[in-house]
């Protein structure tokens, strides 16, 4: 008797080269499938990378406002639709110059700045625009890190102290006074002169305030402007990051005493609108990535159809394989390895053309940072192998079940 | 070594069953060098295929080497065709993709045999069919004999015991099918059982053991010729 001789596994480099033999044979049938594989990669990728760079160009926005910040602004906006209190809440009060200096006193506040504002016609000769004028002090400038383009900002007064001199965008400086210096300029506000003193520098960016087309007065002087007593918010710039907590405690205090007991302010953290913003941005990358992954999955069942006709195409050679001794645990690995070849080839291809594609896109728009994040990159090939792998089990069966006489009787 | 008792064959086209083989029973040793023969249809191929563990039979016993194999599991019977059993078909059947070399070597790729044994294996064998210059061209840059003679390669690297051929010269022009069968012949001399299926008569006389079937039996079991 003939001892049989145990079964043995194929080579990885065996089964490897015969695999992208089998590959290369289809040239057609085989670039269909990296196309698709390719394209659900690259859209993840695109995808992702863009909400990435929305996510970032948003945060940046932020920290360009200034760091550390905290503002308060006079009145309690709650959402509770408690009708007693909206009763109860109509004895808010203003928030005063004497609250701002208040709060001067913590050690945990580094600098602050009490705004008013308003709109006002500025005028230089016969030349006029209307304009919004920002009540501040000097410390302003620091908060919110502007530079001056010529002249200096806002002196280092009393907050109650009402000079007449002012602090104008670029633009408005230009339209102005064209090539003129205008520091040293007196312009009119409304039924006030002014001293221009200053001219603000452009910034790269910032949120809500167009820096080019403002008019910076003293608090005081805005104050009287304006007849309006009330400020309309107090920016205030904590000492660091670990400050915020404190100073947002002391400012709740500080002001409930000074309001008879009444919490009739609203304190908003930078942090905090950050957060929300950061939490939004980054669902809504998910979301999209998660758009792009069925594109991956499309991709998945084309491969497996593509595959499917391959396996009819190619009845003939499993049946010889067969023949030659294959199992059929060796057909369905044989298959399995084109289907995790095709797959990650394709992702391979997906990933260089979506992170061409960021490039270009943030080549195009400078402003947008893109960049696709590292979880994206890893899921988006991790998916495509997967789904290749999962698509590719059914061909592979059928493969591996195939009856080899038939698979070699048809073929003539 | 190959024993087939009571085997029943029926396949089920449409609504109707073919009894492809009919109640056969046939018992071929070691060594032996045997032709079926029969009008297409008769079964031949059928009979081909089973003894090659490529079908199943519907019912009856089959043993091959002492073991049962209507009760082995699809690796063990895998790797029973891979070790023991060679085919020749009519058409070839070589990978087009592949060269000379890289089709004889599949049974052994499948086996899981080391490169560097497999190449001393393969230009041994290339040049015991005559075919050491053609070791690099593809399928479709050889010739018909000469890709048979490939196919043989292919179904003898592995030293099995039995080689079934299906109509080896049928698609042969007479020399080439000459020297195929002189080969195969040399190699049933070196002891391997040589199993042919064919009709054409005066290859079928050439075995030392003439078997013709109709209608899935056995009619004439031939005699033993001598050596």
């Amino acid at each position: 008797m003939m001892v049989t001789k145990s079964h043995a596994r194929m080579r990885l480099n065996d089964t490897l080269s015969l695999t992208y033999g089998a590959l290369r044979g289809a040239p057609t049938r085989t670039g269909l499938m990296l196309l698709a594989m390719a394209i659900g990669v690259a859209a993840v990728v695109v995808l992702t990378s863009l909400g990435e760079g929305a996510r970032r160009y948003i945060s940046d926005e932020f920290t360009s406002l200034g760091t550390n910040l905290l503002i308060v602004l006079p009145g309690r906006s709650e959402t509770s639709g408690d009708m007693a209190t909206l009763l109860m809440s109509d004895t808010t009060r203003d928030l005063t110059l004497d609250d701002a200096r208040a709060l001067m006193r913590s050690r945990y506040i580094r600098r602050l700045s009490p705004i008013n504002v308003g709109s006002s016609q500025l005028s230089w000769r016969e030349r006029s625009r209307d304009i919004s004028v920002f009540g501040a002090t000097h410390d302003l400038l620091a908060i919110h890190h502007w530079k001056m383009a010529q002249g200096r900002f806002l002196p280092l007064v009393e907050m109650d102290r009402a000079t007449p001199v002012c602090v104008i965008g670029a633009r408005l400086s230009s339209e102005l006074f064209g090539n003129r210096p205008p520091v040293g300029e007196w312009v009119r506000l409304g039924e006030r002169r002014f001293r221009v003193i200053g001219v603000l520098a452009t910034k790269g960016r910032t949120v809500g305030i167009d820096v080019e087309e403002i008019v910076v007065i003293p608090v005081a002087s805005a104050q009287a402007l304006f007849n309006e007593a009330s400020l309309f918010r107090i920016i205030i710039e904590a000492r660091d990051r670990d400050a915020i907590r404190h100073a947002s405690a002391f400012i709740k205090t500080t002001l409930r005493k000074r309001h008879q007991g009444e919490e009739d302010i609203t304190l908003i953290t930078q942090d905090a609108v950050l957060a929300t913003f950061d939490k939004i941005f980054q669902s809504l990358t998910f979301t999209v990535a998660g758009i792009a992954a069925i594109s991956l999955a499309v991709a998945g069942i084309l491969v497996m159809n593509v595959m499917l006709v391959s396996v009819s195409q190619r009845t003939a050679e499993i049946g010889l394989l067969k023949a030659l001794g294959a199992s059929q645990r060796q057909i369905v690995t044989l298959f399995l390895w084109e289907a995790a070849m095709l797959s990650f080839a394709g992702a391979c291809i997906g990933l260089l053309i979506g992170l061409g594609g960021s490039w270009l896109i943030g080549y195009l728009f400078p402003a947008i940072t893109m960049g696709a994040p590292l979880w994206a990159v890893v899921a988006a090939v991790g998916v495509a192998l997967l789904t290749g792998l999962l698509f590719g089990v059914m061909p592979a069966r059928r493969a591996a079940r195939l009856n080899p006489v038939l698979a070699l009787v048809h073929h003539r | 070594m190959i024993q087939l008792q009571q085997i029943h064959r029926i396949f089920k086209v449409g609504d109707q069953q073919v009894h492809a083989l009919n109640d056969l029973s046939l018992t071929i040793n070691g060594g032996e060098y045997l032709s079926i023969m029969g009008p297409s249809g008769s079964g031949k191929s059928t009979l081909l295929n089973l003894i090659g563990l490529l079908d199943q039979p519907t019912s009856g016993e089959y043993t091959f080497n002492n073991q049962k194999v209507t009760t082995l599991s699809d690796d063990q019977k895998a790797v029973l065709r891979r070790d023991q059993i060679g085919f020749i078909f009519q058409f070839f059947h070589l990978v087009p993709r592949l060269t000379a070399i890289e089709n004889i070597e599949l049974p052994m790729v499948l086996a899981g045999i080391p490169s560097t044994e497999r190449r001393t294996r393969v230009s041994r064998i290339l040049d015991a069919v005559g075919l050491a210059e053609r070791a690099h061209h593809k399928p479709e840059q050889l010739s018909g004999g000469q890709q048979q003679r490939v196919a043989i390669a292919r179904a003898t690297i592995m030293q099995p015991s039995v080689l079934l051929a299906d109509e080896p010269t049928g698609n042969l022009d007479s020399a080439s099918g000459n020297d195929v069968v002189e080969i195969l012949e040399a190699l049933n001399q070196q002891g391997i059982t040589l199993i042919i299926v064919t009709h054409d008569a005066a290859l079928g006389a050439r075995a030392m053991r003439e078997i013709k079937m109709i209608d899935g039996r056995i009619i004439d079991d031939g005699h033993q010729k001598p050596r």
